[in-house]
Parts: structure tokens; C-alpha cells; sequence
């Protein structure tokens, strides 16, 4: 088997040179010259192939887009916690109802019987009691987001503490987690999170968050323990309690990166089934109540309406789509790039 | 034994669950809330007897322990079953029977139809990867995934149901519809039969000049406003379905499977004209004379499947049986569109109905009262399929890609097997053991699933127990509701076990 030998090393020098030969095989006549190759080889990081399979992936990367100019609209738009936003109007205040609460925002050229790209005063219309829907769909938005993405993080947090104990330390550690796991497994999760949204009514978003996400950490734990079983069989585990790692440095520095991938996929896949979650329970009131808003609230209120005012609903409708679209597209893109065998993204 | 110890531990499972589910609810609010901003006189009374029926002056453990005894008469055969009474007084385990029933008339069908269907759809897209079928599936499945069900579900039922009802009053396709449908169709049919560039062009070309007659000439007729099949249509759907499944099954060069299944579509076009009128008449249209019919529809399939057989007769059964059972199907059919006159104008020409699992007190026949249930039942199953489609496409998908790359599919391929025999004898069985397992669970997950679709059309299913339960913080219907919900879960996930280790015999030796 022929070895692919670096052009600078010694090659026995050949009498004649054919004309067409290519610098290589001409720079070889000349021992000790370096070559000027028409590629470069340059050794990458795991990190760096993943994110280059990341972001050549379309959907991921349009999903990304998609999801941080949401999440940069909602936030800016109105402000959060005080902070003041580009809008002018607010969410919360009443007004006369100016045209039926119709939309402003019109995007059909002139010559189509239209005014031009107009944003107007209402964009998204207005509710019944004359509040700017645009406001109105933003704080649903922001609230949404917040919880979502809330959820995903209390989620991943506590199946990764509970996964990688139960997964690592085995024997009774692992016998008595899993039963719990398996007891809130048993539990669906509409039921689980409907009745500990109406254990939080009143309380506001952050605290049906953080109820929701206390519980929807159980598929995340038995995959970060599945993960930990065979990671741990591995022999640089064994190398490292050689060289006298405790458990704790193994599970961190060692066993944890390797998981890291299905984490991050499970994770991103969470995000994207609590914002569905999340507006579902909204929209059967048990979920984020007044005088709160939400999506799934939003389009709850004015279900009623829509055969007069139809972007009512499909202005919320919307943005939820947009935002579990965007975050399941990301998660389809993490899992591509962090597959070494796949094949339909070149790094 | 496997199967005892196993039983034993999702036993105490749901005996922790339910008691973790019993605390939760009955903390989750004030059970007397609406009663204390009561303005009536008698208000005290009226808490002072609900404290009485909840056992309100008990602590939650307590109630538990009363809740949990009564529902173990449940396990005892022949003694009642007592899950206590709700807040209105009406006893939950009654009121748990209608409710699972109607529950599951929704939810079986919608799951039945999205696992053929999604797993068809998953199937082609894998053969054809890349493809644009490929895409236009993996799209959809994503757009479905993250669609919520309710925001689906008030879109179908207002524009929809509205809409179509609309329609129904001037039924006529107006030309350009009739271009984007055939367009539509035309390359539909391109992506399912496949082949090569040109072949693919042909079948869009010719598929979209038929649907475009076809709509034409229904809308000319009106067919809409009294929609019915004929004996015509029948014959020749009976013998292209024949073809269909010879072809699919057996594949078209076993001619005896193929003359086995064009004899049961002649028998079935001849049959319809003394099947028909039997089932039309009101003394006869029961479901114990349907399933009848369709007992002796296999029985002829097996005779006829026998005589035909050859080398390989249970082929020319299976075949001749599902030609026989789909040509009955098609009677059917036809007998239920040509009784949509008559329950239009009953129900004053909304014949897609959005509200509730039937009309209350409807008055009609048995076919009539088909028609109605099959009514209610059209826009909820859709939103149920859809999100169900999506994700049995992408693990049929998915399976299908596995297997097709494994090493014995090249070694049938080498063998010279034609790819029919190769794509549905040896991939498709393969690639269906995993989503055996998924579909038994899904079932499990079934009776609990259709909480939201039911709160949206109104239906008075397990959902709504559920959800009014909740909302009136009375445990006793949010646990009959549990009880039922996940004891199918178990249930189905210890059959998705086993039928996994019978279906993949590398588990059972492992």
C-alpha cells in the first residue's frame, strides 16, 4: 500500500521531467524547495467541524436566523423589566377602537390597489378593548420565550445532574432515581403540566416555568443515563481513575463532553416541545392566565372572532409556528453536526 | 416470570403516580372558589355539602386512602367499581365509560389512518431519497411537528367547516381551482410512481388531464349535491384495486394471484347489486350484519385465494381477501354518499359539523346515523392525523433508510430480485419492527391524547373530564381520568415489549 509521501522529502531525482508534470513532480527534481500545493490541509478541532456542519446546514442556519430576529424583535420592540422598546405603543393600555381594530400594515404595491409598504398605527389591528395587537403579540411572545426557553434550561439541568448520577455511580443510586423517573414517566405530560399550571395560577410566567421544567426533565434523564452506561465502559475512563481523577473530575472532564452532543439535541428538541406546550395549556386556561398574555391566550380570547377579524389569530399563530419551526430546525441541524457518520453536510 | 416481575413494578409505579397526581390536584386551587363569591342566601349550605361530598374536612393523605380503596373494588371482578362521584354528584366511574368511548371512536380511527398513511408516505420517501417527495414529506413533517394542535384545530374548524359548508350550497368548481387541483394531482401522482424523467412527465401529464375531466364533469353534473358511487364506478374501482394489490403484493407476473384477485372483484361487482339493497333497507343495516358480510367476503377470498393458489396460496388469500374486503368497502361507501341529501337537509345543509361527537337527538336510520357520527368525526381526526402523520413518516423514514443500507438488501438486489419483491418482502417487514413497538405505544398514549382536540370541538371525551375536573379542583374525575390513561400506557408498552422480542428474534436470544 502506497504511502502518500510530502513532496519536500527526498525523491530519487528522475532523469527527465515530463513537460506536463505539475509543480509537485517538478519542485521534486529540486530536493529541498518547498512546494507550493493547490490545497491546503489544515487540522480541525471537533468543535470547529461541528460548527462548520452547523452552519452549512440550511435549515439550521435559516431556523437560527428566524428565531434570534424573533427573539430581538420581541424583546426590543416593546422592552422588557422596565426597560424602555422602539415602540411606542404599550401592551396593557386601552384605546378607542379605530376602523374595527383592522390592520395597518399593508404590503401591497400601489399599482395592486394597495399603499405601499405602510406600517400605519395599528400593524396587527386591535383587540376589543382597543389595545395594539402588535404590543399585545409581543409581550405574548416575549412571555412565551421566556418560559420556553426557561423550561429547556431546568429541564436539561436536572436530567443531566440526575442522568449522569443514576448513569455513573449504578447500584442503589441508580435503582432509586429510576423509580422516580419512572413514576413521573408513567405521569403524561399535559396532565403533569396542566395540573401544576393550575397549582401556579397567579403566580405568574417564571413560576409556571420553573414548575414545568421541574418535571420535564425525565426523557432527558434516562437518555444522558443511557448515554453515561456505555460512556463509562470506555477505556479512557479507565485511564483517567488510573491516574487518580475523582468521580466528580471524570464526569465532568471526561464523560460529560462526549455526551454533550445528544444533550445539546435533547435539549433543543425540549425547548421546541415546551413552547407548544406551553401555548396548548395557555389555550385551555391553564396555563399562563390574565392579566398576563400569551400566545395560546391570545388566540384562546379571540377564537370567537375570526370571522370578522381574522389576523386575530393568525398574527400568534404565527410567531408560535415561526418560533417551534426555527428551534426544530435548529435541533434537526445540532443533530446532523454532531453525527459523525452523516453524510448530507460536508463540514 | 419476566412478564410477573415486570407487571409487579409498573403496579407500584402507578400507585406512587396516582398518589403523586391525587396530592397535586387536589392542591392545585381552591375547591370552594366559586362558592365563596356566591352571592345566594343559602351559600353556607351549599359549602357545608360540598365539604360533605369531597370529604373537604378530611387532609389530602386521607382522601387519598378513600379514593384508592374505592377504586381497588375495581380490580375485584364482578364488584362494582366505585372512583367516587364528582363535584355534581354523578358517579365518575359512569361517567368514564361514556367518555373513554367517545374518546376512542376519535382517536382509533385518526391513529389507525396516520399510521397507514405516514407510514407509507415514510416508506416512499425513503426509496426515493433526495427527491422532491423526499423534501415536500421531511417540510411537512416539520411544519406539522410544530404546529400546535389548537391553533390547527380553530383554523380547520372556522375556515374550514365554514367554508365548506358554504360551498356545499353551490357546489360547482369554478375552472382555475379545477387547474390548481389537477396541477396538484398530476404531480402527486408523478412522486408516487417514481421512474424516470420521462416516465415521471408522462404520469403528471396524464394524471392531470383526468383529474381536470374528472372535476369538470362532476361539477357539470353536480355530482356534489347528490354524490353517490354506481354500480359502474364500483366494478371499475373493484378490478383496478384488484390489479393494485396483485401488483403490490404479489407482483404482476404471478398471474394466478392476479386472475385469484380479479375473480373476487368480478364476484364483488356482481354481488353489489344484492348486497346493496340488502344493507339499504332499514331492518337489515346493522353492524352484526356488516361484520357478517365481511366474514363471508374473507371466507370467498380463502376459497377463491385456495382455488387460484399455486405454489404460494396464502399470497392468493391475503390478496384476494383485501380485494373482497376494499370492494365492500366501496358499497359502503356508496350507500353513505347517497344518503347525504337527506341528512343535509336534516341538518339544514351543515353537513360538516364542528361541535360535539353526534347530534344530540337525531332522528334517522342506521345510515343516517352513520353519516353523522362520520361527520363529527372529519375535522377533529384530521387534526389529530396530521401532527401523528408527520412523526410516523419521519420514523418510518428513518427505519427504512437503515435498512435499505444493511447488507442483505444488496445480497437480495444481487440475487436478481425484482425491487418490488425486494422493497416489500424483505426491507418493509424489517423496517416495520421498530415502528410495531412505536405504534403499540402510540396506541397506549392514545386514549389520553386528545385532550386539546377535544376542548376545541367540544366533545365530551376524556379531555373534557379531565380539563373541568382541573378546573374545579375535584380530583375524584382527573383520577378516573389518570387511572384509565395510564393503566392503557402500561398496558401497551409491556404488548410493544413483547411484540418486539417475538417480531426481532435477536432480542430473544440476547
Amino acid at each position: 500500500m502506497s504511502t502518500t509521501r510530502p513532496p519536500s522529502s527526498p525523491v530519487p531525482a528522475a532523469p527527465v521531467t515530463p513537460a506536463d508534470a505539475g509543480p509537485v513532480a517538478a519542485a521534486a527534481d529540486r530536493p529541498g524547495t518547498q512546494v507550493e500545493r493547490e490545497f491546503t490541509i489544515r487540522a480541525m478541532s471537533s468543535r470547529e467541524l461541528i460548527t462548520r456542519r452547523f452552519l452549512r446546514h440550511r435549515g439550521a442556519l435559516g431556523g437560527m436566523i428566524v428565531f434570534l430576529t424573533t427573539i430581538v424583535l420581541a424583546f426590543s420592540s416593546i422592552g422588557v423589566a422596565g426597560i424602555p422598546g422602539w415602540w411606542g405603543l404599550d401592551y396593557a393600555s386601552p384605546a378607542t377602537v379605530v376602523e374595527g381594530g383592522r390592520m395597518s400594515l399593508d404590503v401591497m404595491p400601489s399599482f395592486l390597489d394597495g399603499d405601499g409598504l405602510a406600517i400605519g398605527r395599528h400593524p396587527f389591528g386591535q383587540d376589543d378593548i382597543g389595545r395594539d395587537y402588535f404590543a399585545l403579540t409581543m409581550r405574548g411572545t416575549q412571555i412565551s420565550l421566556m418560559i420556553c426557553l426557561l423550561v429547556g434550561l431546568l429541564a436539561t439541568l436536572i436530567g443531566v445532574l440526575i442522568g449522569a448520577a443514576a448513569g455513573f455511580y449504578r447500584g442503589k443510586t441508580e435503582a432509586v432515581l429510576m423509580r422516580i423517573t419512572d413514576v413521573l414517566i408513567t405521569i403524561p405530560l399535559l396532565v403533569i403540566a396542566a395540573v401544576l399550571g393550575a397549582n401556579a395560577a397567579g403566580s405568574g410566567p417564571v413560576v409556571l416555568a420553573a414548575m414545568i421544567g421541574l418535571l420535564y426533565w425525565t426523557t432527558l434523564a434516562r437518555l444522558v443515563r443511557g448515554e453515561f452506561l456505555s460512556l463509562r465502559e470506555k477505556e479512557f475512563v479507565e485511564a483517567a481513575r488510573a491516574m487518580g481523577a475523582s468521580s466528580g473530575r471524570i464526569i465532568v472532564r471526561h464523560i460529560l463532553p462526549n455526551a454533550l452532543g445528544t444533550i445539546i439535541v435533547s435539549a433543543t428538541l425540549t425547548v421546541a416541545a415546551a413552547i407548544i406546550l406551553e401555548t396548548s395549556l395557555s389555550f385551555l386556561g391553564l396555563g399562563v392566565q390574565a392579566p398576563d398574555t400569551s400566545l395560546g391566550l391570545l388566540i384562546s380570547s379571540y377564537e370567537g372572532a375570526f370571522q370578522t377579524r381574522p389576523w386575530l389569530f393568525y398574527w400568534p399563530a404565527l410567531f408560535i409556528v415561526a418560533i417551534a419551526l426555527s428551534v426544530n430546525f435548529i435541533g434537526d441541524g445540532l443533530r446532523d453536526a454532531f453525527d459523525p457518520k452523516q453524510t448530507r453536510v460536508r463540514a | 416470570m419476566f412478564v410477573v416481575r415486570r407487571l409487579a413494578v409498573s403496579f407500584i409505579t402507578l400507585l406512587l403516580a396516582t398518589f403523586v397526581v391525587y396530592v397535586l390536584v387536589a392542591n392545585a386551587g381552591d375547591p370552594l372558589g366559586d362558592l365563596r363569591t356566591d352571592p345566594s342566601p343559602n351559600r353556607d349550605d351549599k359549602i357545608r355539602a360540598r365539604i360533605d361530598d369531597l370529604n373537604l374536612d378530611q387532609s389530602v393523605p386521607q382522601r387519598y386512602v378513600t379514593w384508592i380503596t374505592g377504586a381497588g373494588t375495581c380490580l375485584v371482578p364482578g364488584g362494582g367499581c366505585d372512583l367516587g362521584k364528582n363535584v355534581r354528584g354523578q358517579d365518575v366511574s359512569t361517567l368514564v365509560g361514556q367518555a373513554a368511548s367517545s374518546t376512542l371512536r376519535l382517536v382509533l380511527i385518526a391513529t389507525i389512518l396516520a399510521i397507514m398513511v405516514g407510514i407509507a408516505l415514510g416508506v416512499v420517501a425513503a426509496l426515493r431519497q433526495y427527491s422532491g417527495l423526499d423534501y415536500t414529506t421531511t417540510f411537512s413533517a416539520f411544519l406539522f411537528y410544530s404546529l400546535p394542535v389548537f391553533a390547527f384545530a380553530v383554523l380547520l374548524k372556522q375556515y374550514f367547516a365554514i367554508r365548506a359548508n358554504d360551498w356545499l350550497r353551490d357546489p360547482r368548481i369554478d375552472v382555475s381551482t379545477a387547474l390548481a387541483l389537477a396541477v396538484l394531482s398530476g404531480l402527486a401522482w408523478g412522486a408516487l410512481l417514481g421512474g424516470d424523467r420521462r416516465r415521471r412527465w408522462i404520469v403528471r401529464g396524464v394524471a392531470a388531464v383526468l383529474t381536470f375531466g374528472v372535476l369538470q364533469y362532476l361539477s357539470a353534473v353536480e355530482w356534489f349535491r347528490r354524490p353517490s358511487l354506481g354500480p359502474v364506478l364500483i366494478t371499475v374501482l373493484a378490478f383496478a384495486v384488484a390489479v393494485g394489490f396483485a401488483a403490490l403484493l404479489a407482483g404482476l407476473q404471478r398471474r394466478n394471484v392476479l386472475y385469484g384477485a380479479l375473480t373476487m372483484a368480478a364476484i364483488g361487482s356482481v354481488a353489489q347489486f344484492a348486497v346493496i339493497p340488502f344493507l339499504e333497507d332499514r331492518t337489515w343495516a346493522t353492524w352484526t350484519n356488516i361484520a357478517l358480510l365481511g366474514l363471508l367476503t374473507i371466507a370467498v377470498g380463502v376459497g377463491v385465494g385456495w382455488a387460484f393458489g399455486g405454489l404460494d396460496k396464502g399470497q392468493a388469500i391475503r390478496v384476494a381477501s383485501l380485494t373482497g374486503l376494499v370492494t365492500g368497502g366501496f358499497m359502503v361507501v356508496d350507500i353513505m354518499l347517497r344518503s347525504v341529501p337527506d341528512y343535509s337537509r336534516s341538518q339544514r345543509g351543515r353537513v360538516f359539523a364542528t361541535v360535539g361527537s353526534n347530534t344530540p337527538d337525531f332522528q334517522g336510520d342506521f345510515w343516517q346515523r352513520m353519516l353523522d357520527l362520520s361527520s363529527h368525526l372529519v375535522l377533529p381526526t384530521i387534526s389529530i392525523m396530521l401532527v401523528s402523520m408527520a412523526s410516523y413518516s419521519r420514523y418510518a423514514r428513518a427505519s427504512m433508510l437503515e435498512v435499505l443500507n444493511q447488507d442483505y438488501v444488496r445480497t437480495a438486489r444481487a440475487k436478481g430480485l425484482t425491487e418490488r419483491t425486494v422493497v416489500v418482502r424483505h426491507a418493509f417487514r424489517n423496517a416495520l419492527i421498530p415502528l410495531t413497538t412505536l405504534a403499540a405505544i402510540d396506541f397506549g398514549a392514545v386514549i389520553g391524547g386528545a385532550v386539546i382536540t377535544e376542548a376545541v370541538f367540544a366533545w365530551r371525551g376524556m379531555g373534557r373530564l379531565f380539563v373541568e375536573g382541573l378546573i374545579q379542583v375535584d380530583p375524584n374525575p382527573v383520577m378516573g381520568f389518570f387511572i384509565v390513561t395510564s393503566v392503557a400506557y402500561v398496558v401497551f408498552n409491556m404488548l410493544a415489549d413483547i411484540a418486539y422480542a417475538y417480531l426481532d428474534p435477536r432480542i430473544r436470544i440476547s
